[in-house]
């Protein structure tokens, strides 16, 4: 894979921990018809990132039958594959021996970004009309005089028209909404400022005037207009990337009709009563109750506890991935009032408090915005009264308020943030928008999840060392025929050589695997199911995985889950940077207990529900705290929405990864104080560059006041405070990092601890 | 100083000309895979036609 190697390593690492091959009729139900028998079928690979990948990619699923065409698009990730007739091509499974995890993309989220064409076609129609009037103003300003200005103000005038309407409409638009509602926003001082000029001007060049402000007010929208751009191109990359990730939950599910027949059907169409079948590896798509077959279930988004649960008939089962056996489920539940659902409420509901908060941009703007008008107005007022010239008077004012057009402070903000975003975007980090970085540059207690977050949630064989490598290697060959996590653990450990040669191998869901050879039958699973002969009591009597022949113990195998790499130096600089560490767990005491240990946290609360883990937040936030949820299950969704600010690993589940304010896609931890560095940099040079901005209007006012501005004046001041601006945020590019510095990569298995006892 | 009669539509002729350039680029989706578009003149197509 040559340099993709480590992302594309890191996929083929999920893949096994995670990802689900979608049945073709989930595949047909994601994919949309273009007429003709062509449909074309969205998937989202997060792992494309090089001209290699695009080649590879494209190449071998151009060379599966039936497709038409395959088509990569590096920015968002995603690969548009257009195929023909009934069958759907496995386009998933052949990304996946390529080692790209690809998941379907659900259409209709897939709206094209509308705002995003039509700010950039606004930038080019201001930026082009600029550009002309302010070659022609050049002239006037190098002394055209008498007709020959008179021509070039009415050229100015006729170009500027188009641009104010287009490219202005926008601030006009916005500017108008915030007054009809009673509000003031930076865009109002610039729909005023913008449109005075211009009828000023116009007036101006009808009477033969010296001076027209054609090229200020147009100049003015093309360099506000780049600002907005670049904040909404920040905002909206990082939120396609997040939502492109991964789709965890289903999209539809078997259902079996009375009359036996069995349909598809979408996850909106899913009512009680209806009977689902799910295989084993499916997930659940609606809350149920299980009718037949018995199986274990990875619980661990939904509730936090990592070990499988073993389900029998009559228990209830809610949104979560289906491990071993084949189940019957019968729906209690539509999927809007599935569990869920019941998670997206609660988010919603804690979101509320976050709601609240304003960006810094909003804030300072609340206070420009009155402060320019009156500056202005005053000035006016004071010009009538010294000279009685309404003329001049007007004149002055409207230079007042462009020179302190908000032009610098409309780069400030989105400028640097958007320079920040980038720079975590390289470290694996994706900002969704901008007041993120500012919340998270003030926050003052981090909580963490444990399962997923401080550990990878993934079991890992601890005793393989212990164990004779022969028996291992047949313990893999059986664990490969199997979806639980401790077998894909000891899958790992094959041997080299090749399969073992098993006569029958069967899955006993909820038990273990059983094959035999020669006679003799070999167990892998449970120490009492197939330890059958040993049964032993005690310490280990109850539990444990063990594999055994005919009844005798052969091996047993101790599993640990693994912690995140650089988990404890992350937490170590979170202390250091004056930030309490607290870890909330849905997971036992004492598997708790063992990781707040390892790592060296004093505070912990183990066993939580969803809505405990909400209410913790809200008490620490009452408490005064400033609060940064960092977790991956569906059970911290609400947590994540109630905290100040949020971050998930890139392996949280799909809602989780919505909810938070930022989305880490290394393994590493260490993703936590980068982010919160680089967004303390980014608060710092924000606000100098607000202090910049601030600076050249004190300096600028008074000489606009005194009406010693010209428009030549107005225009070099404007672009010099922006480009100012615009040159201190790139001092962020330069900045490296505190971070610790790896010279090996880290080994897991020092910083492990006996999390998951073995069931 | 009549050139300028011609001179000036000229300029403003070339220069709706580059936007309206740069529009139609827009529209018909040239600047969706930015990233994209930059690696892929990495790629060696010979046989590949163009898709």
């Amino acid at each position: 894979m040559s340099c993709c190697a480590p992302g594309a390593e890191m996929a083929l690492d999920l893949n096994g921990a995670t990802s689900v091959l979608p049945s073709s009729q989930e595949i047909r139900l994601a994919s949309r018809s273009l007429g003709d028998d062509l449909r074309q079928t969205d998937l989202s690979v997060p792992t494309v990132h090089c001209a290699a990948c695009i080649q590879t990619i494209e190449a071998a699923l151009g060379r599966l039958d039936h497709v038409e065409s395959a088509r990569v698009n590096l920015s968002t990730k995603r690969v548009a594959v257009r195929w023909r007739g009934d069958e759907v091509p496995p386009f998933i499974a052949a990304l996946g021996r390529l080692g790209y995890d690809a998941h379907l993309f659900a259409p209709e989220i897939d709206d094209k970004d509308k705002t995003l064409a039509e700010l950039i076609r606004a930038v080019a129609v201001a930026g082009f009309a600029a550009g002309n009037i302010m070659l022609l103003s050049v002239s006037v300003w190098s002394g055209a005089e008498g007709a020959t200005r008179d021509l070039f103000h009415w050229v100015s005038a006729l170009i500027a028209i188009p641009a104010l309407a287009f490219a202005g409409g926008i601030f006009f638009r916005s500017a108008w909404n915030a007054l009809r509602h009673g509000r003031m926003n930076m865009d109002v001082p610039i729909a005023v400022g913008v449109s005075l000029a211009y009828a000023m001007s116009l007036y101006e060049t009808i009477n033969h005037g010296d001076h027209a402000y054609f090229d200020a007010s147009v100049s003015l929208l093309f360099f506000l207009l780049i600002g907005r751009t670049l904040d909404h191109v920040m905002r909206e990359r990082a939120r396609t990337a997040v939502k492109g990730l991964s789709q965890l939950a289903a999209r539809g599910a078997m259902v079996l009709r009375g009359d036996g027949a069995r349909d598809y059907l979408p996850v909106g169409e899913i009512e009680p009563g209806m009977r689902l079948l799910i295989a084993a590896g499916e997930r659940i798509p609606v809350d149920g109750k299980i009718i037949q077959g018995t199986s274990d279930l990875d619980c661990s988004l939904a509730s936090g506890e990592s070990t499988p649960k073993n389900v029998a008939p009559g228990e209830a089962v809610q949104g979560v991935l289906n491990l071993t056996g084949p189940l019957t489920i019968e729906a209690t539940a539509a999927a809007k009032d599935s569990f869920l659902a019941e998670m997206v409420r609660l988010m919603e509901a804690a979101e509320g408090g976050r709601a609240q908060y304003r960006r810094i941009a909003d804030r300072v703007s609340a206070l420009y915005a009155p402060v320019v008008h009156l500056t202005a107005f005053v000035t006016f007022l004071g010009w009538i009264a010294a000279t009685g010239d309404w003329h001049r008077a007007m004149t002055i004012a409207i230079a007042v308020l462009i020179i302190t057009c908000p032009c610098a402070l409309g780069l400030a903000v989105p400028i640097v943030q958007v320079v920040a975003a980038r720079r975590l975007f390289e470290n694996g980090i994706m900002v969704k928008d901008g007041s993120a970085m500012e919340r998270l540059a003030t926050m003052n207690t981090a909580v963490f999840d444990k399962t997923g977050t401080l550990t990878l949630g993934q079991p890992r064989l601890v005793n393989a060392s212990s164990i004779d490598p022969a028996v291992l290697a047949i313990a893999a060959d059986m664990a490969a025929h199997s979806r639980h996590p401790f077998s894909k653990a000891i899958a790992g450990f094959a041997a080299a050589g090749g399969q073992h040669k098993f006569d029958a191998v069967t899955e006993h869901p909820g038990f273990g695997i059983e094959a035999t050879v020669a006679g003799s039958i070999w167990r892998l699973g449970r120490r009492r199911w197939a330890g059958w002969k040993a049964r032993t009591d005690g310490e280990s009597g109850h539990g444990g995985t063990v594999l055994t022949k005919d009844g005798g113990i052969v091996a047993s195998f101790v599993f640990e889950d693994a912690l995140r790499a650089d988990a404890g130096a992350a937490l170590a600089q979170l202390n250091d940077a004056g930030i309490s560490v607290e870890m909330l767990s849905g997971d036992t005491a004492d598997a708790c207990g063992d990781v707040a240990g390892i790592l060296g946290i004093d505070r912990f609360v183990s066993a939580l529900l969803p809505s405990g883990k909400a209410e913790r937040i809200e008490v620490l936030t009452k408490a005064g705290h400033k609060v940064l949820m960092v977790g991956d299950g569906l059970n911290d969704t609400p947590a994540l929405g109630a905290a100040h600010v949020s971050i998930a690993p890139a392996t949280a589940a799909d809602i989780g990864r919505n909810a938070a304010d930022f989305v880490f896609l290394r393994e590493s931890l260490s993703a936590v104080p980068l982010a919160l560095d680089v967004s303390r940099k980014a608060g710092r040079l924000i606000r100098q560059n607000i202090a910049i901005a601030i600076i050249y209007n004190a300096v600028a006012v008074p000489i606009a006041i005194l009406g010693h501005v010209t428009p030549l004046i107005a225009a070099i001041a404007m672009s010099a405070s922006s480009l100012l601006v615009i040159g201190n945020a790139s001092r962020l590019q330069g900045f490296v990092p505190d971070e610790p510095r790896r010279t090996a990569p880290p080994d897991r298995r020092s910083h492990t601890g006996t999390l998951a006892q073995p069931s | 100083m009549t050139i300028l009669v011609y001179l000036i539509p000229v300029a403003l002729l070339a220069g709706g000309l580059g936007l309206s350039g740069f529009l139609w680029a827009l529209r018909s989706g040239q600047y969706e895979d930015l990233e994209g578009a930059a690696e892929r003149i990495l790629i060696d197509r010979d046989e590949r036609p163009e898709c």
